[in-house]
């Protein structure tokens, strides 16, 4: 009665109550197809690095002098390198490289966020305050220069420069997760589950815990880019993936030298790094659009 | 108003110490260092002596604590400590590198808001909802290519290609183009992300409704009801870009292979400086906090409810319990009587 | 001013404002649904015209429409809008911002929202001065300080620069109130002018516009969900249902004899006009210990006392109503009966039990037996939740984890026979309350409270997040239960009407502490307390009550 009352269907005891699901499966895709389209694009890249030899028989490694430099042909869909090698076997194979690197960052960034989140956001008091400190501090370091710090701790390689951006990202995922706690262990509907005589590990585990981690889901999805990102950087930058193995942000610093004359060696590459974190924003806002509804 | 800017300053001053400590706890715990790498090269022409001397020189010979010590009472004077690889003091180090750093990402960042700005009115006010979905859709897709791809695909259009601006630092203006473009197209992402949101939601605002009836346009309803209130959450993420800016500028730099605080990073992460690397984080902490100290002290001065809020907690300190209901709100003055 | 004739201005006779065959739409998805359907009313200068209807029958749609500011997705779909004989529907955009604040003002619905918070509120008052007059900034400040004294304010310079967070609800509504008549309109739309405003606040606020009203002879159209507002403050009421115009009468008439079902159905669903036998007298004492007893409650907020040393016994089988406006400390104390919050000081016994020290774990026991129904019952349920998962909720917590499965049968059938209680289908059981109407949901949430045979259930605002035929429903359901199951109800309301309804006892509060207590029918009939007196004289509908 405070709001606009008229422009959200009408809901009143007389008007009859909205049909249960409006639409079909059909009709949903049709009307997602961009989310359809990224989904594609993640789970290719998924495949990729589970089993690059379904995409393509060349190996990544194979040096071959009389084929250095191609440019893209049906043999070389993305050409070859210096050395000969091909370029889109080295991207697919270079899949498994960075994807498993951002999966460890964000599941390191997940659990070791929602440790300390939850704890601060559940037993509040003292440990809040901690883990509130905590947390700013670590969000005061510019996090990638956190992440070159912690990378110059663990030496150089992928899943170090995963497990450094992992860490680095927690505090963010710490935050959100506390928020979360927060709002939900003060919301009503927990309140009315404390009045019906709920104990206080039920409310937990049935209220607390589920509507918190909802939430959290898209901001994986923004992680999971954000790692790709920053994993590739710190490649490109030499401290994370260690030649000859392929990596996307180590394929592109390769390639750089013959960006003039071979120009495919760095857009393919970095095209295939677009499309992955584009492909998983989008799916992020989804999910966020979704939860607002 | 003053108490409040103390009382953040003091706050600053405990976050930067606990993050120095942080990191310096981060980096004694690595095994090696660049004197004991010297020491056990095989090619290393140091006898056991010398190599002893070396330590006790840098003081890598004591315990933890009284390194951590040491190091936080040199802090306090100005000493950032000795770069183990060329010897010379971390804050001469730094203190050239700076300037060179600092005019880059500064107009990295203007650049960077201005974009953002523009973004995000055009992507809000244009017309035709097709043209504003398209506008919209450019920061999503910035935001998902890496600095470094931008960087190179910038230094070959506009360097090699078109050959507008010098591929080298030469020193001149025109060399800060290309990384500068890079820097601010980096953070003119998020920032529009923002910008476009929050004036998308200060625009369904009840308010906005009620100037319109006022008899306002869309002209007037901009200038005086959405932009402040738009622009208040771009602040805070301001903040937030310039951290970005700081890491940003150690891709940008080697990207573009010019001098500054990132090439310096590279090179003492290389060779396991950690002096230098401990006082790159120091000096980049101090900055991103500095700013974001700013943008707590701008965002007040901009809305009225967050002052009020500071002045309420200054008068009381806020009580944990939280009230009921319809008692949300206690201390109202019951004017109502008295105006009729 | 009931029935008041137009002021003798020599103003050019016809209507100020008239509305012809309006027909408004909202696109939804790919079709569009229809909000209004020819709609046409006249308004003569000075005239009120209150506009009635449910949630979703189109009223607002209607001031929208006729200030031409519908939502992005609205579309006239027909008729027209005039204005002194002039089609004002489909002008360019320029000259509709000419008319819109000058010609035709808005009094908003939310006067928390409406006003922009960074702001000082003159200078959004100030806004209609510079869009519509050539005065100065001197004059303008001038200006908006006499509008500031017409709506009642003292020291206009300090509330010039206030900020819209320092002012009460109330006080904000009066600046919205001065805006909208800073260039002299002769309509002004006040849409739903008074929602969320406590009542004596509400009866200033209307008086205030009552009184500008008639000092500038402006016609009001008063959009109102409430039939009472309508009947005390209209010359003329429209009843909308479902976008349409169902009857338009001078309102004595309206209230006399409405023509239309509809009508007669919304005016005997009012509370003011509910009657359920044997209340408010006091019923006659039943056995037992007492259901509630109250001695000497406190509750402090750090240094804000909400509840300051209340007492009061609830006998069983009897409803007991708290009544107050915001901030009297009611909902405090509903919480502390419930076990939410702990009280600071202070006796509470339930059944029998001394529970006024008891940790929240202690007083699990108890909760089998005292249930609450919340205000909003959606935000009272998991949104993860369906319908049996909410209403089983009670049953489960006092089930061992190791029996569940085995329970589960004798729990859904626990659960469809409350919901039955609440009137409610057993195919709602998997229902998402998501999918529900707002009266269904407080059916579900009164299920959740019955589910465990409790014997007190406390009702916090139960029915006033409800439209008024809804609230009929809920009230006559609730007073049902309470005969067929012997019910303790403690009924928190901030509406006397609902009160007078269904309780027999009431205790007023104000400021923490009970300024008066007694029978529903003492109390109201004849108040000791002036505090009393001048709720019962702010509450609107007076003229409903008398048939």
């Amino acid at each position: 009665m405070t709001t606009l009352d008229e422009s959200p269907p009408p809901v009143g005891d007389t008007a009859r109550a909205l049909p249960r699901r409006t639409g079909t499966a059909v009709r949903r895709l049709v009307r997602h197809w961009s989310v359809v389209l990224a989904a594609t694009v993640l789970a290719v890249a998924v495949l990729w690095a589970l089993a690059p030899g379904w995409f393509t028989g060349a190996s990544p490694t194979r040096i071959d002098a009389a084929q250095k430099l191609l440019p893209p042909s049906g043999a070389h869909w993305f050409g070859t390198d210096r050395l000969g090698r091909d370029q889109f076997s080295r991207v697919v194979h270079g899949a498994r490289a960075s994807l498993t690197g951002s999966a460890v960052a964000v599941l390191v960034g997940v659990t070791v966020g929602s440790v300390f989140g939850a704890l601060a956001g559940w037993l509040g008091t003292w440990v809040d305050a901690v883990v509130m400190r905590l947390i700013d501090v670590v969000l005061s370091i510019p996090g990638f220069l956190l992440a070159i710090t912690i990378v110059v701790v663990l030496g150089y390689g992928v899943l170090q420069a995963a497990f450094a951006v992992g860490i680095t990202s927690s505090a963010t995922f710490a935050r959100l997760i506390r928020a979360e706690v927060l709002r939900s262990r003060t919301s009503q509907y927990v309140e009315a589950a404390v009045a019906s005589g709920a104990r206080s590990s039920t409310v937990l585990v049935r209220h607390v815990v589920p509507n918190s981690l909802v939430p959290t889901l898209s901001l994986v999805t923004v992680q999971f880019g954000i790692a790709i990102i920053w994993i590739a950087s710190l490649s490109f930058l030499g401290l994370g993936a260690q030649p000859p193995s392929p990596e996307w942000g180590r394929l592109v610093a390769d390639g750089r030298n013959y960006l003039a004359s071979s120009p495919y060696l760095v857009v393919c590459p970095a095209l295939t790094v677009v499309a992955v974190v584009l492909a998983g924003n989008h799916l992020a806002r989804h999910f966020a659009e979704r939860q607002e509804r | 108003m003053t108490p409040y800017i103390l009382r953040r300053l003091v706050q600053a001053v405990l976050v930067l110490w606990a993050a120095y400590t942080l990191t310096f706890a981060l980096l004694t715990a690595l095994p090696g260092d660049a004197i004991s790498n010297r020491i056990n090269n095989p090619q290393n022409q140091l006898t056991p002596e010398d190599g002893r001397t070396l330590k006790a020189f840098y003081g890598l010979d004591r315990p933890i604590v009284v390194q951590y010590a040491h190091a936080l009472d040199a802090l306090l004077h100005g000493n950032l400590g000795y770069s183990l690889s060329s010897g010379s003091t971390v804050s001469s180090l730094l203190g050239d590198a700076l300037p060179h750093t600092l005019v880059l990402t500064a107009l990295g960042l203007t650049f960077g808001v201005l974009v953002a700005a523009a973004l995000g009115i055009a992507g809000s006010y244009a017309p035709w909802s097709r043209l504003r979905a398209l506008l919209q859709s450019f920061p999503a897709l910035a935001a998902s290519v890496p600095s470094f791809v931008v960087g190179i695909l910038i230094l070959d259009g506009f360097s090699f290609r078109l050959r507008l601006i010098p591929a080298v630092d030469d020193g001149t203006f025109l060399a800060l183009v290309g990384p500068a473009l890079t820097l601010g197209i980096m953070i003119a992402a998020p920032l529009a992300q923002v910008f476009t949101a929050a004036i998308t939601a200060t625009r369904r605002q009840p308010f906005v409704h009620v100037l319109q009836a006022r008899g306002a346009g869309e002209h007037y309803v901009f200038r005086h009801g959405v932009l402040r209130n738009a622009s208040l959450p771009v602040i805070t993420m301001l903040g937030l870009a310039v951290g970005e800016l700081i890491a940003g500028s150690v891709v940008t730099e080697a990207v573009f292979a010019r001098n500054g605080i990132g090439q310096i990073t590279l090179n003492a992460v290389n060779t396991q400086d950690l002096p230098v690397v401990q006082g790159v984080v120091l000096i980049s902490t101090t900055g991103y906090v500095l700013v974001n100290l700013l943008a707590d002290v701008i965002h007040p001065l901009i809305d009225p409810r967050i002052r009020a809020d500071i002045l309420a907690r200054r008068a009381k300190r806020p009580s944990r319990a939280r009230p009921g209901a319809d008692e949300a709100v206690p201390a109202r003055l019951p004017d109502e009587a008295v105006a009729s | 001013m009931n029935g008041d004739s137009p002021p003798e201005s020599g103003a050019a006779p016809g209507p100020v404002l008239s509305v012809a065959d309006l027909s408004v739409g909202y696109r939804v998805g790919p079709g569009t649904r229809t909000a209004v359907r020819n709609v046409s009313f006249e308004l003569a200068e000075g005239q009120v015209l209150a506009l009635v209807g449910e949630s979703g029958s189109g009223k607002s749609t209607i001031g929208h429409a006729v200030l031409d500011l519908l939502p992005g997705n609205g579309r006239l779909l027909g008729g027209t809008v005039s204005y002194r004989g002039r089609t004002i529907s489909g002008l360019p955009a320029r000259q509709l911002r000419q008319l819109r604040g000058r010609a035709i003002s808005l009094i908003p619905q939310d006067p928390t929202l409406s006003l922009d918070p960074i702001r000082r509120v003159g200078s959004q008052v100030d806004d209609v001065l510079r869009l519509h007059t050539g005065l100065d900034a001197e004059a303008r400040r001038t200006k908006v300080h006499e509008l500031f004294e017409l709506v009642g304010f003292h020291d206009v310079e300090r509330r010039y620069r206030q900020f819209p967070h320092e002012l009460s609800g109330g006080m904000r509504q009066r600046v919205l109130i001065a805006a909208a008549v800073a260039a002299e309109p002769d309509v002004i739309i006040a849409d739903e002018p008074t929602s969320g405003l406590d009542a004596t606040v509400q009866a200033q606020v209307l008086d205030l516009i009552d009184d500008l009203r008639r000092r500038t002879g402006t016609a009001v159209v008063l959009i109102t969900h409430d039939l009472g507002v309508a009947a005390d403050r209209s010359d003329l009421v429209g009843v909308l249902r479902q976008g349409r115009l169902v009857e338009l009468a001078p309102t004595a008439e309206f209230v006399r004899s409405p023509r239309d079902d509809y009508s007669r159905h919304l005016l005997d669903s009012v509370p003011a006009r509910l009657e359920f036998p044997d209340r408010g007298s006091g019923r006659a004492p039943s056995h037992g210990p007492a259901a509630v007893e109250v001695t000497n409650l406190r509750k402090h907020y750090g240094d804000h006392v909400a509840v300051d040393g209340v007492s009061f016994t609830v006998e069983q089988g009897e409803t007991f109503a708290v009544v107050g406006e915001s901030g009297s400390g009611k909902s405090t104390t509903a919480r502390i009966l419930t076990g939410l919050v702990p009280a600071t000081a202070g006796r509470v016994r339930l059944l029998g039990t001394d529970v006024g020290d008891l940790s929240a774990k202690a007083f699990r026991p108890l909760r089998g037996d005292v249930q609450i129904v919340f205000q909003n019952p959606h935000a009272s349920f998991d949104p993860r939740f369906d319908v049996l998962s909410v209403v089983a909720e009670p049953l489960r917590s006092f089930q061992p984890v190791r029996s569940r499965h085995r329970l589960r049968r004798e729990n859904r059938d626990r659960v469809v026979a409350a919901l039955e209680a609440a009137s409610l289908p057993a195919s709602f059981l998997h229902r998402h309350p998501r999918e529900l109407s707002g009266g269904q949901r407080q059916r579900v949430a009164i299920a959740r409270a019955l589910v465990s045979d409790p014997r007190i259930v406390v009702l916090d605002e139960p029915v006033s997040a409800l439209d008024v035929s809804v609230q009929a429903q809920i009230l006559a359901l609730l007073d049902r239960l309470q005969r067929e199951r012997g019910l303790t109800y403690v009924l928190i309301s901030h509406d006397l009407a609902v009160v007078r309804a269904i309780s027999d006892h009431v205790a007023v509060m104000r400021h923490g502490r009970i300024v008066e207590q007694g029978a529903v029918a003492e109390v109201f009939g004849t108040p000791a307390c002036d505090y009393t007196a001048d709720l019962l004289g702010a509450m609107s509908g007076r003229q409903l009550a008398i048939r």
